[in-house]
């Protein structure tokens, strides 16, 4: 044997001896996770930070030894933010992939051409961003499964606060799909019941972020504040149009979510004292342990804290493992029935539970201001926590409008 | 009542024509090089995307607005200048199919390598300080940008009108444009006459990318969206015809942003209705030569 080859041999030895678990582990056919995702297109930003958080939860797995022995495996592919591309790659990743389960789809109309597939293969689905129709009948399953907030209780939780804090006669800017009309639907039912006025609502087209022909007409209707669903790449645009336009000086602005990606992208200069919830941020670490190490993680691997839209990838992906240990088997029949069963969790921010007639996650969710240039903290210190709306099932649709009997 | 909804479509009107001015950059661009060509550039909107791209590159490097507005241009025609030369070139003579084809298949490419070379993520440019902000026009604010971008374009069509009528070289496009054949048949060397409109063309897509840069932001798919629109334009204005793009690009514009004001949802769709309608009246456009697209 010749010296280098001794060497090889003994490191991969020593190797196996001090990390059984890994070896273990890896003997054994992976765990695979098919996850599409839009990489390209308006909501590119986002998807890379959700991707960021699915591939934190598959590392800290694996690096305790995996789930049942088994390494997990996630597949990302590139849903282009288009319905049918989204259910070609779902099917290519079911059929040619075998993967066990699904995580993903990042827009609420993708997300139902996703789910049309899982459905039709019987696979465990966990979709991680906002949509109303994923979790009702007739369009979920029981293995769908809603990790995100959805339109009903993000723009309810924001009518709520906005009548009490920053005005009564409101105008709406919509994305003319899916989540940008169930967000204008809520939220315009919403406020009137609260006993505010919507003066008008305008849609425009999803990723074509040309505003001047709407803002005109917005100014001279004189609103206190505007609601602005204007999700992706089409935020900043539209918030440097209403400046340019003088809009941001006569009212206030809010928006269903904010994103620290994209708050930095446009600076605290544009987007200052503008309102918006979230599911997470990393400013939560200062006060709680669990959202203090998972930001600490993330930080560490990707050199950026992280926005909100990884912990749902994180999430998607530790509780499919959880399910999985838990049932002690890849079936998505048993997997999804024990996450039912024990239906609490809390992973990187406090708890969660999936309610049981409709597979929908409840969590806390937080408003934000930005803050004024001069108010930052450091690079990404962008937003002030001025408030907190705890998980409440009573924000979404109940069982029954949902059409559960 | 009146006097609202009056200084509302004053409004609108204005709006109308920033949203027409860059279709109209873009429409001349399309035009001319169909009109003397017949090349049906279907890469025209990707140019306009990279022009917003090289901005971005060229305002980084030069941290002057009025430098990367003058270079960046420039850059993108240079480009254009290679992509005639080496590619398109080769297929003269060939079915109108062959360069649409070329052209289709190098915006898809362009996409691609400028999320290569730029990242997959949108990026934002700011206008100048000098032109950020609004001005008062007593029945709106209105963005001082935007009314830069006015000017632009005015200067742009102003120049290129000067050069197409009193030039010699513009004299040769316009001769070129009517009869191909006999131009060459008087010994002047079109390749080259049809290598600069090329480079015009392009170049002046990718002006409007980067004037539209700070209003829209700067992303991959840009370019996509615009095209469709242009296409309209040039159906509408006629195949081919300056005056033609001009004005309906402008027409367009207006059409927009009326239609947005009155019916948002529609806005979308109204476009095509017109160039339908346009269509069915007067297949060639409304300055279109018929027989020009044959």
């Amino acid at each position: 044997m010749h010296r280098r080859q001794f060497l090889t041999t003994a490191t991969a030895g020593a190797t196996v001896l001090a990390f059984p678990a890994v070896l273990r582990a890896q003997s054994k056919e992976p765990i695979r996770i098919g996850f599409p995702l839009p990489l390209t297109g308006t909501f590119a930003a986002i998807a890379a930070d959700l991707q960021k958080g699915a591939q934190l939860a598959m590392e800290e797995l694996n690096a305790k030894g995996g789930v049942m022995g088994r390494k997990i495996e996630v597949l990302f592919r590139d849903d282009e933010l288009k319905p049918a591309v989204g259910a070609q790659r779902t099917k290519e990743l079911i059929e040619n992939q075998k993967v066990d389960f699904v995580v993903g789809g990042l827009a609420a109309h993708v997300q139902m051409a996703i789910n049309e597939q899982t459905k039709a293969a019987k696979k465990l689905y966990i979709s991680v961003s906002q949509s109303d129709e994923i979790s009702a009948k007739p369009d979920t399953s029981p293995l769908t499964f809603h990790e995100a907030l959805n339109p009903t209780i993000t723009s309810r939780a924001m009518a709520s606060y906005g009548i009490q804090n920053l005005g009564k006669k409101w105008w709406v800017v919509y994305a003319d799909y899916a989540w940008g009309k169930q967000n204008n639907a809520v939220f315009t039912a919403a406020i009137t019941k609260l006993g505010g006025t919507i003066l008008g609502s305008t849609p425009y087209p999803l990723g074509k972020p040309e505003f001047s022909a709407h803002l005109p007409k917005i100014q001279a209707a004189r609103p206190e504040v505007i609601y602005a669903v204007t999700p992706g790449a089409d935020n900043v645009p539209f918030l440097k149009q209403a400046i340019s336009f003088g809009l941001k000086k006569d009212a206030k602005i809010a928006q269903p979510l904010h994103f620290l990606y994209y708050t930095k992208e446009g600076g605290a200069e544009v987007f200052q004292d503008i309102y918006g919830a979230t599911h997470f941020c990393h400013e939560l670490a200062d006060t709680m342990p669990q959202a203090k190490r998972y930001v600490e993680a993330f930080t560490r691997q990707f050199k950026t804290p992280p926005d909100a839209y990884s912990g749902y990838g994180y999430n998607g992906i530790m509780e499919v493992a959880r399910g999985v240990e838990l049932s002690k088997s890849t079936d998505s029949d048993a997997v999804a029935n024990a996450l039912r069963k024990n239906r609490e969790y809390d992973h990187y921010k406090g708890k969660q539970w999936w309610r049981a007639c409709d597979n929908k996650s409840f969590q806390d969710l937080w408003i934000l201001k930005v803050r004024s240039p001069q108010q930052v903290k450091g690079e990404w210190g962008l937003f002030d926590v001025i408030g907190k709306v705890a998980a409440n099932e009573e924000l979404d649709r109940t069982c029954a409008e949902k059409g559960f009997a | 009542m009146l006097d609202v909804s009056l200084s509302a479509l004053a409004a609108q009107v204005f709006t109308g024509l920033v949203l027409g001015g860059i279709l109209v950059l873009m429409a001349i661009g399309l035009s001319l090089i169909f009109g003397l060509m017949t090349v049906v550039n279907f890469a025209h909107g990707a140019f306009y995307m990279l022009g917003a791209y090289v901005a971005f590159s060229v305002l980084g490097l030069t941290r002057s607005f009025w430098a990367t507005l003058v270079l960046a241009p420039l850059v993108v025609g240079s480009l254009g200048l290679l992509v005639e030369r080496f590619l398109i070139r080769r297929l003269y003579g060939r079915s109108p199919d062959d360069p649409l084809l070329l052209t289709f298949g190098l915006s898809l490419a362009m996409v691609e390598g400028v999320k290569l070379l730029w990242g997959k993520i949108g990026l934002t440019v700011d206008p100048p300080k000098q032109l950020a902000g609004a001005a008062d026009l007593g029945f709106m604010n209105f963005p001082i940008y935007r009314l830069f971008v006015i000017a632009v374009t005015a200067a742009v069509l102003v120049a290129l009108w000067l050069f197409l009528e009193k030039t010699n070289i513009g004299l040769i496009i316009r001769a070129g444009s009517r009869d191909a054949l006999m131009v060459r048949a008087l010994g002047l060397d079109l390749n080259r006459i049809w290598l600069l409109v090329f480079g015009i063309g392009i170049g002046m897509a990718g002006l409007a990318g980067v004037l539209a840069g700070p209003m829209r932001g700067v992303y991959a798919e840009m370019g996509v969206e615009i095209i469709i629109d242009c296409f309209v334009v040039v159906v509408v204005g006629g195949m081919g015809s300056l005056a033609g793009a001009i004005v309906a690009g402008l027409l367009i514009g207006e059409i927009v942003s009326l239609t947005t004001f009155f019916a948002p949802r529609l806005a979308e769709i109204v476009v095509f209705v017109v160039m339908a309608v346009v269509l069915l009246v007067r297949p060639s456009g409304l300055f279109g030569e018929a027989g020009l697209a044959e």
